[in-house]
């Protein structure tokens, strides 16, 4: 039988269009061959990168059903479904990678998600706005005002985000969780890494976005 | 009733009725759930398009409740186009030029494979209620049996939609190995209470007519048409929406221009029920509709894997695509979920898409470009993975 997951040559060299820079940050991260789930994949942009460059045995989840739709019509393997309620059906270690891209400061438990990413994928990439970024912080203490930026760029009536943090913060679960933090750099707002020690006091001031690489300890 | 009663005039077990035939011989009986061993038995089929070198092209499409082998070529019977043409043809969404589709009647069907109206061999009449209690899984098995024949190890894909849903969720349990990629549409891994309760309703209504004469109406000479129909009308309800029926039909009156202050079908909507239930007692047998809606009602996959769902799935290969339709109430999106659930749970490889439709349960029939486009998407992505090529 032909292995489910894996694509035949001649369909891996198929030319890819090119993909947004801080999903590529995210997909150059991964093991080729390796099973993902991708939570939150929106129109699979993605998925469809690494299943052709990298091999990879992808499936998504994503909130709204025309995404999803979108996704299934592009021959990806989308489901409707969110962050907050379907990751407990998965089976632990399920996934070499569970990618949780610029969502976890819209999930209604941010603590629990990361929970479950760290127990279905034996990695877990996370990606998020940092709250904690000097213009950011400037705007808040000059302007008195929520913070409207390229990464946050939505109106607080508006937003979706309803869990924001810096990324001190984030370390700070991550400790709370006991969850080992393999990797960790910041991005500036295209969401190209920059060359910051992160975690550190300067990221936490400089970064745009911080991207995790996540593992449960022990 | 209005409607003049008929009786269909083709006999689909006559040895000249068209369409292919296997024959599964008294000797290799089929190995049925009520613990029975049941042979020999007929499998009528049709196939569309040509097998590839290696037969990995195959497609087997499982048919619903009242639907046959003649999935895409006019019907020898009542002379409509195949039932699901819009996406079985050449150069279509299930393209015959690149595609090997496979249809088989189910066993207890009345299209040509072995079901109550066929001649029992021992006795040379009618089986009528002396034919086995069968199930989906003894379905699936005769299915298995013709794959067999046919010489497909196995499948590219299995669809169906409602009751070929559940074949397709049962083949792939039972025989995971033989299905690369399964689309069960518009169904459920078991048949609700309420589903059960409507196919009593039909089940009741046939028997209830007295020319069903218990069952054995062939040898009598005379047909149920009358309860037949009731049932099909009944069930034809539940296949539609409140949204749909109000669209096509609303309040309006039917060749008259006020009400009649009678029992005549005043309504356009009671008019059209009856059409539907005096066209189907032409090419569907009464007791074959009492043996595959009593199939319907014990499928209960979870049941049968002692509770869990995903243990009907463990360690599955397969590729997996869920649709529902929002207005199917007969098979709503809540149970696909739970099945998405459980395949999740199994580490399968699953997409799901709930399509927007108000036409019901029978929206998995008819023009639904969005439901056409997600089914596209995914076939093409799964013979890409399988390396199929157009020919």
């Amino acid at each position: 039988m032909n292995e489910a997951g894996s694509l035949p040559a001649a369909a891996q060299s198929r030319p890819r269009a090119s993909i947004r820079v801080d999903l590529r940050t995210i997909g150059e991260m991964i093991e080729p061959g390796s099973r993902v789930l991708d939570i939150g994949c929106g129109d699979g942009a993605l998925l469809d990168w690494l299943s052709h460059e990298k091999n990879v045995d992808g499936r998504g989840i994503e909130l709204s059903q025309t995404g999803v739709n979108a996704c299934v019509a592009q021959g990806l393997s989308v489901i409707q479904g969110d962050a907050d309620t379907d990751l407990k059906d998965y089976p632990t270690g399920a996934f070499d990678y569970a990618i949780l891209s610029q969502t976890l400061q819209a999930t209604w438990d941010p603590k629990a998600v990361l929970g479950q990413l760290v127990r279905i994928g034996k990695r877990a990439i996370v990606s998020f706005p940092n709250f904690g970024v000097w213009h950011v912080r400037l705007k808040l203490l000059f302007g008195g005002r929520m913070p409207v930026t390229d990464s946050l760029d939505q109106s607080w009536y508006e937003t979706p985000n309803i869990h924001l943090c810096t990324i001190d913060d984030f370390v700070d679960l991550c400790r709370t969780l006991s969850i080992d933090i393999e990797y960790a750099v910041v991005l500036d707002s295209a969401g190209r890494p920059k060359s910051l020690r992160a975690p550190g006091r300067l990221a936490n001031w400089l970064g745009e976005q911080g991207l995790f690489v996540l593992k449960r300890a022990g | 009733m209005t409607a003049t009663p008929r009786i269909a005039a083709v006999d689909m077990t006559a040895p000249n009725f068209p369409g292919k035939r296997f024959e599964i011989p008294a000797s290799a009986p089929l190995k049925l759930d009520s613990g029975v061993a049941f042979g020999p038995v007929t499998v009528a089929y049709q196939t569309y398009g040509a097998p590839n070198a290696e037969k990995s092209n195959a497609i087997l499409v499982c048919h619903a409740l009242t639907g046959d082998q003649f999935v895409a070529e006019p019907h020898p019977v009542t002379g409509k186009p195949g039932w699901w043409e819009a996406i079985v043809g050449p150069g279509k969404l299930l393209d015959t030029d690149r595609y090997w589709i496979v249809c088989a009647n189910v066993l207890g069907g009345c299209m040509g494979s072995t079901g109550p109206k066929s001649a029992n061999p021992a006795t040379g009449l009618p089986y009528g209620l002396s034919f086995p209690v069968i199930t989906i899984g003894d379905m699936v098995q005769a299915q298995v049996r013709l794959l067999d024949h046919l010489g497909i190890d196995q499948l590219f894909c299995a669809i169906g939609g409602s009751m070929g849903g559940m074949q397709v969720l049962d083949l792939v349990s039972t025989y995971p190995e033989r299905v690369f990629a399964a689309v069960p549409v518009a169904t459920s891994y078991r048949h609700s209470a309420q589903n059960i309760a409507f196919h009593e309703v039909g089940r009741q209504a046939i028997m209830a007519d007295p020319d069903w004469r218990g069952g054995d109406y062939l040898a009598a000479g005379t047909s149920p048409h009358r309860g037949l129909a009731v049932a099909r009308m009944a069930a034809h309800v539940t296949y539609l929406s409140e949204q749909a029926l109000h669209r096509k039909f609303g309040r309006r009156l039917q060749d008259r221009k006020s009400l009649s202050y009678g029992f005549d079908a005043d309504f356009q909507v009671e008019s059209y029920l009856r059409h539907q239930g005096s066209t189907f007692v032409d090419r569907f047998d009464a007791n074959s509709y009492l043996y595959i809606t009593r199939a319907m009602d014990y499928f209960d996959l979870q049941a049968e894997h002692g509770g869990s769902l995903p243990a009907a799935f463990e360690g599955t290969r397969t590729r997996f695509c869920v649709v529902s339709f929002t207005s199917d109430w007969l098979f709503p999106t809540a149970e696909s979920r739970m099945l998405v659930h459980a395949l999740n749970a199994a580490a399968a490889n699953v997409s799901f898409v709930e399509i927007v439709s108000d036409k019901g349960h029978d929206a998995f029939l008819l023009d639904e470009p969005e439901f056409h486009a997600t089914l596209r998407g995914f076939v093409d992505g799964c013979a890409e993975r399988r390396g199929l090529r157009g020919r």
